[in-house]
């Protein structure tokens, strides 16, 4: 049990550690057992199911590597993959830069209350019907749409924006934009002020203290608001398949796609298996790059 | 501030100074007409009478909201919608307390790996949950019930309610504890009197939270809830069909009710901080 003061040891009440100590145990086994039925069982039988067969529409347990071969020797699939990095990586390179202003403004140039509240509202619409607000976006954006409305009274367009990658990058933004802005404004509201003020006293310009000061101090926070914009990117499948129009399909609609029409699982198990290790592998590199020590110079 | 600056160098700076933070606030603001920009527009289009929603806009309606009043379908969805919600958040927050309880007062081996277990479920895509589930389902025999889809969220959402609980908790004096012991409380009993009613707020903030992020749930939904759809999913198969005005009736009350479930969730848990610091 954890150390307590002097006192309370002598006290005949006090809970002391048991072999079997029935109050701990009820508190911490109830989620061990949900998670490992419904959590860790469901991704682990995953994995199990993309070495499954299928034959004549019902699923065979089996331990072949059909599925893996087939998927890695379409086309289609390396397609899809490279697609859906790049819009993943580009997604997190806009929502960073986009960002950023935003962020150092909340966290330096405002007031704590109204920091506050932007915080707050900005918390909203990342808990709020995604699926609503894309669809939103596809009528704003279509071609006799409210955007090119819009922009034809000041004579210009009109543009295609749906079905494009334009199109899916908003979408992207709308999902992780508020999000980003909230992780980079706690990241740059921790720095200690008083490293700013001694940057700035030393003469350095308001955008070297940016990029020599604030930015390294606040790496940690920047790169896991980068790295939650890209696993949020790479597993959405709204926004490229409602505004960037699914040609090709990315990952995840290539999951719906088979699961849905083809009744082929274990090649859906193959493509989430994939994702899941490009996913892992990106989280453990940005993590360590994150907190890594910086070489003194 | 800078020792050698002459003095109309200073102005200068200054009106730079000036114009950078009004430009950077104004930054601010464009961000917010970005994010807030597609649920004004539902919520204006909801009311317009014309088919396609473009502007100008033609006269107010109240036609689309008919229409659904109207349809036996959205009843259906909204009354699955109810049930899952509700549902979920109990679960999800009684897990979510039990493990913000264990992580607080006990240190015991792998508990790196426990926190983990109980953490990871919203860093993984929801689509990847969603095959997951559907095939773990149909393997066990519980695929296309509503109470699939209540189990799938109460994984996906218990973190969200140990999270808030465990920040609570955080607040707690380790002695409050301790000095119910002493005046002769059971384990059970200080924690009935003590640490349940000190987490209270935190508690309702994560009921709140949990059945917001579980009613606007849609992925894991589509796949598991089989004929029982919940309303993201009545959406996302009208959405399918072509652009329907009525989406934006029925998105409108959607953005109304999980809004204030999240607001309610965010003023239960500042709440809580102000009260501590008084």
């Amino acid at each position: 049990m954890t150390s307590r003061d002097p006192l309370t040891h002598q006290v005949a009440n006090k809970p002391t550690r048991k072999l079997f100590d029935s109050f701990a145990l009820s508190w911490r086994l109830p989620i061990i057992v949900w998670q490992t039925l419904f959590f860790l069982g469901p991704l682990i039988f995953m994995v199990a199911m993309s070495f499954f067969l299928v034959k004549n529409y019902r699923m065979q347990e089996a331990f072949e590597f059909v599925n893996w071969s087939k998927m890695f020797s379409r086309n289609y699939f390396w397609d899809s993959y490279f697609l859906t990095f790049t819009l993943a990586t580009l997604s997190t390179a806009i929502a960073s830069l986009l960002a950023f202003p935003a962020s150092f403004a909340l966290a330096f140039k405002v007031s704590p209350a109204v920091r506050r509240w932007a915080l707050f509202l900005l918390i909203i619409p990342f808990f709020t019907s995604y699926l609503v607000r894309i669809f939103s976006w596809y009528v704003i954006l279509a071609e006799s749409g409210a955007l090119n409305a819009l922009l034809d009274t000041f004579g210009l367009g009109p543009y295609t924006m749906l079905n494009t990658k334009f199109g899916t990058l908003v979408g992207y933004m709308t999902l992780t934009l508020p999000l980003v802005v909230v992780l980079q404004t706690f990241a740059l509201s921790n720095i200690d002020r008083n490293l700013v003020q001694a940057a700035h006293n030393l003469g350095c310009s308001p955008f070297r203290s940016i990029y020599a000061v604030i930015m390294p101090l606040a790496k940690t926070g920047l790169i896991v608001a980068a790295l939650f914009c890209f696993i949020l990117s790479f597993g959405d499948f709204v926004s490229p398949y409602y505004l960037g129009g699914s040609k090709p399909p990315t990952l995840p609609i290539l999951i719906i796609d088979t699961t849905k029409s083809g009744q082929q699982w274990p090649r859906a198990a193959v493509v989430a298996v994939v994702m899941m290790v490009t996913l892992i592998t990106i989280a453990f590199a940005a993590l360590a790059l994150a907190y890594r020590t910086r070489a003194s110079r | 501030m800078r020792n050698e600056t002459k003095p109309h160098a200073q102005k200068n700076n200054l009106r730079n100074q000036f114009l950078l933070d009004w430009s950077l606030r104004f930054y601010v603001i464009l961000i917010f007409v970005f994010v807030f920009a597609p649920i004004v527009f539902s919520v204006i289009f909801s009311f317009n009478s014309a088919r396609f929603p473009t502007i100008p806009l033609e006269s107010f309606t109240l036609k689309w909201y008919e229409t659904i009043w109207a349809d036996p379908d959205v009843w259906e969805a909204f009354r699955n919608s109810i049930i899952v919600s509700v549902s979920t958040a109990l679960i999800a927050t009684t897990l979510g307390f039990c493990t913000a309880y264990t992580d607080y007062r006990y240190r015991f081996r792998f508990k790196s790996a426990y926190l983990a277990l109980v953490l990871l479920p919203p860093t993984i895509p929801l689509i990847i949950m969603a095959l997951a589930m559907l095939a773990w389902f149909s393997k066990i025999g519980a695929s296309g019930q509503l109470w699939s889809v209540i189990i799938a969220h109460s994984v996906l959402t218990a973190p969200f309610a140990m999270a808030i609980i465990r920040l609570r908790l955080n607040q707690m004096n380790k002695d409050l504890e301790s000095a119910a012991w002493n005046l002769g409380a059971s384990e059970w009993r200080a924690m009935r009197e003590v640490v349940f009613p000190f987490c209270k707020p935190a508690i309702l903030s994560a009921l709140f939270l949990t059945a917001a992020v579980s009613f606007d749930e849609f992925a894991i939904a589509w796949f598991v809830s089989g004929l029982n759809k919940t309303v993201p999913v009545l959406i996302l198969e009208i959405v399918q069909g072509n652009i329907d005005p009525q989406v934006n009736a029925i998105g409108t009350i959607v953005f109304l009710v999980s809004m204030t479930l999240v607001m309610i969730a965010q003023v239960f848990f500042f709440l809580r901080q102000n009260r501590t610091s008084n």
